[in-house]
């Protein structure tokens, strides 16, 4: 099952690997993404660490980790295509996976309904 | 969201219905972009043509008390040769501080009237400023009046000929820098070929009550979109143009800001400007720091104020404008270095985010100029 974060980051996990970018909700209010700085794999990261930059022509925004864990894994194509994040968000626009510290983290996450609202409640 | 305080121009209406993204800007709530975004703004400006909303920066007009050339009298505080102005044509200049420090950058251009009468346009964020400094300093020989019942509209890019000529055919005769006034569907307007953005293109000034219905006319057409300030702002950049209160300061000379063409040659022998000790002077040794145009590596913007470092790491300057240029197709920045690491193709580390990332001085602009200049 997704799960999000307040600052906008979905994260799909199987077993304790977790895939982790941003929502359609935050593409669309960075704009046209031109560069993405990801981690370094093998690197550990607490919950709430700055974790990745994603840059749109505007500005550059921070991407932080939603759980403690370990990076396995960093989205290559997004180096030669940043624009994969506004047009395919949810899936070949991913950032980076983590092995996941403690699963049960998870569960302190939102939920797509509840996610939902948090973002109605923006607007 | 509405923040009551802020200043519309005569356009908000139009922005708002048109999706624009409101944003505080020098005190007015302008479009950052609209749904195209700001890389598609960006390439329909290149490509085709696009509609800025510019009503928020200062026009006045500028006369002489005593009848002569008002030129004159501004001449001590602006190092270009106006003076010579013809009606009709217009200079980049910039407004100068004691110290030959920038305190504005601004168009200067003479209109038909038979007093000489000097039309400016400066940054809405320095217009109270600049006003303050006319007045205080040449207060006895000029009157400025603000034209607070004018809105200024930019159509910029290469389908701007075609289209603002649709409306009055003579638009097509003028010259880069070369101003005229115009009967646009019954409207009197003032009519520049100037910009920003690199691109051939307009500045129209025209009454705020009919400035809607006007701008609705050019938007019909196919050809115009709205641009907003973010795309206005990457359009500059890659055109090379310095931003007021970023690329230059009250304290930065235009020897320093890379800006010499605004200074007039005969100015320049004469020295009869403030700040002319300390502008000749670098003129004739060089500026110890100088703005210069750069190109990073790689895909990473480097932002204003990024650290500049030389090869040994040592930090050595800043960036005072960058980002992504779409034309361009990749990151681009002008920042200040010193004078002996100024020369195009010098290496230079850029702190990104603490870590060091390869760029190259390289020279402005970073896409071809498309002015239309007068063919000789």
């Amino acid at each position: 099952m997704t799960k999000y974060t307040e600052d906008h980051e979905w994260v799909e996990a199987d077993g304790d690997i977790a895939t982790i970018g941003i929502t359609d909700y935050a593409q669309k209010a960075l704009g046209d993404v031109v560069f993405v700085e990801l981690p370094e794999v093998n690197a550990s990261y607490s919950a709430g660490d700055e974790v990745a930059v994603v840059e749109s022509v505007k500005a550059a925004s921070e991407v932080y980790a939603p759980l403690d864990g370990v990076i396995t894994e960093v989205n290559g194509d997004l180096e030669g295509d940043p624009s994969l994040v506004n047009t395919a968000p949810t899936s070949n626009g991913w950032f980076f996976k983590m092995k996941l510290a403690n699963t049960g983290d998870l569960d302190g996450l939102m939920d797509e309904e509840a996610y939902n609202d948090f973002v109605a409640g923006l607007e | 969201m509405s923040d009551d305080s802020l200043l519309k121009t005569p356009f908000y209406d139009m922005h708002v219905a048109a999706g624009g993204k409101m944003v505080p800007f020098a005190g007015y709530s302008m479009p950052v972009q609209y749904p195209l975004g700001i890389m598609k703004e960006h390439t329909q400006t290149r490509e085709k043509a696009g509609l800025f909303d510019v009503s928020h920066m200062g026009q006045a007009y500028i006369r002489s008390k005593s009848g002569d050339d008002p030129a004159l009298a501004i001449e001590m505080l602006m190092p270009s040769a106006l003076a010579v102005l013809k009606p009709g044509k217009m200079r980049y200049s910039v407004l100068l501080n004691d110290e030959g420090g920038i305190e504005d950058d601004l168009m200067v251009t003479r209109t038909f009237e038979p007093e000489g009468t000097l039309y400016v346009v400066v940054n809405a964020a320095c217009k109270d400023k600049d006003y303050d400094i006319l007045e205080e300093k040449l207060g006895d020989k000029i009157t400025l009046e603000p034209l607070d019942d004018r809105a200024l509209l930019a159509l910029q890019g290469p389908k701007a000929e075609e289209v603002l000529a649709s409306l009055a055919p003579e638009v097509a005769e003028l010259n880069f820098m070369e101003a005229t006034m115009v009967t646009l569907e019954g409207v009197v307007c003032w009519v520049s070929r100037s910009g920003y953005t690199g691109e051939d293109g307009y500045e129209i000034s025209v009454p705020a009550d009919e400035a809607p219905a006007f701008a609705a006319r050019l938007l019909a057409n196919d050809n115009v979109e709205w641009i907003g300030l973010g795309a206005r702002d990457s359009l500059r950049l890659e055109a090379g143009l310095c931003l007021s209160g970023h690329d230059f300061d009250g304290t930065t000379s235009p020897v320093e800001a890379s800006i010499i063409f605004a200074l007039g040659k005969k100015r320049r022998e004469n020295g009869d400007f403030v700040g002319a000790d300390r502008i000749l002077k670098e003129l004739a040794e060089g500026a110890e720091k100088v703005r210069v145009g750069i190109v990073p590596e790689g895909r990473a913007p480097a932002r204003e104020g990024t650290d500049i470092a030389d090869a040994e790491g040592t930090i050595v300057g800043k960036v005072t404008s960058g980002g992504f240029g779409p034309t361009f197709g990749g990151p681009v920045a002008m920042g200040f270095v010193p004078k002996a690491m100024a020369a195009e193709g010098t290496k230079i580390q850029l702190m990104i985010r603490g870590k060091a990332h390869g760029a190259t001085i390289a020279p402005t602009p970073f896409v071809p100029q498309r002015y239309k200049r007068k063919q000789s």
